[in-house]
């Protein structure tokens, strides 16, 4: 059963991919690409809150909250593409290094 | 070594190894697809605690969604073929170490503290039911009103991208 695998072991899991995800939003100099290190980041909190209710609570508060977390993660992923494209029409590139308008 | 835990590291592996490949491939679409393993991977991991009905709804929204809309954008976006610029390599050793140390912080801290397994819990059953009826029902450990107002959310951001990324042809 479930018990033969320590709570611990699926938190260093979590933990490797959300570090994972900030290593790549940190490094990578695509939007697109900096989108998808934001998804594993928010897939992270994801796993740790249904292990928790799996492990410690008897209950499916953690469940309610990760399809919470799964609708906003899609309505913003949906909003940052539409900017992306739109910003491709406007300077034919995605890096945020060229995206300097608003710059003083 | 039982079944249950084979099928554990299994699917850790697949998660962490399409994350990384996610976030290193220099081919974004590479990338993208990276990326569409290791979700699920996660969906998987959720089969795999018996939230079946949360693996389901990983697989239509991440699977199905996120990720045919992201491929969708690379399309738009980049020619096929193209090579993602290198990072910069001193962000790149900055971002490593923090993200090392941070790994390496969080990890001594985990292994500090054991948490004490609740037997109940872990025979406690989840009900699709119980979810529908959590969502749709006031009083307490119930979330009528999150619910509506992530359909509001919902709408808006539907509006707002229709909004942003709309061409406005203009008659000359």
């Amino acid at each position: 059963m479930i018990d033969q695998v320590p709570l611990t072991h699926i938190l260093f899991l979590s933990t490797a991919l959300f570090f994972i995800g900030a290593y790549g939003f940190l490094t990578r100099r695509n939007m697109i690409t900096m989108l998808m290190s934001v998804e594993l980041i928010l897939n992270s909190v994801n796993i740790n809150l249904v292990a928790f209710n799996r492990y410690l609570h008897p209950n499916i508060d953690g469940v309610i909250f990760t399809l919470f977390i799964i609708t906003i993660a899609a309505a913003e992923a949906a909003v940052a593409i539409a900017i992306i494209i739109s910003l491709y029409r406007k300077i034919n590139s995605i890096d945020p290094e060229q995206v300097d308008e608003l710059k003083f | 070594m039982t079944a249950y835990q084979i099928w554990f590291y299994i699917i850790a592996s697949m998660i962490l190894g399409g994350a990384l490949l996610a976030v290193t491939a220099r081919k974004i679409f590479r990338a993208a697809i990276a990326l569409l393993v290791s979700l699920i991977g996660i969906a998987a991991l959720y089969y795999w605690m018996h939230y079946e009905f949360i693996a389901a709804v990983q697989t239509i929204v991440y699977v199905g969604g996120i990720v045919v809309l992201i491929i969708f954008s690379i399309f738009l976006t980049h020619n096929p073929g193209h090579t993602i610029e290198e990072p910069v390599s001193i962000r790149e050793a900055f971002a490593f170490t923090g993200c090392f140390a941070g790994f390496a912080f969080v990890f001594s801290l985990l292994n500090r503290y054991s948490f004490e397994q609740t037997g109940d819990a872990l025979n406690h059953t989840m009900q699709v039911a119980d979810v529908g009826r959590a969502l749709l029902s006031t009083g307490n450990g119930s979330y009528l009103l999150p619910f509506e107002a992530v359909s509001l959310l919902l709408l808006a951001a539907m509006v707002g991208c229709i909004v942003i990324a709309i061409k406005i042809r203009t008659h000359k």
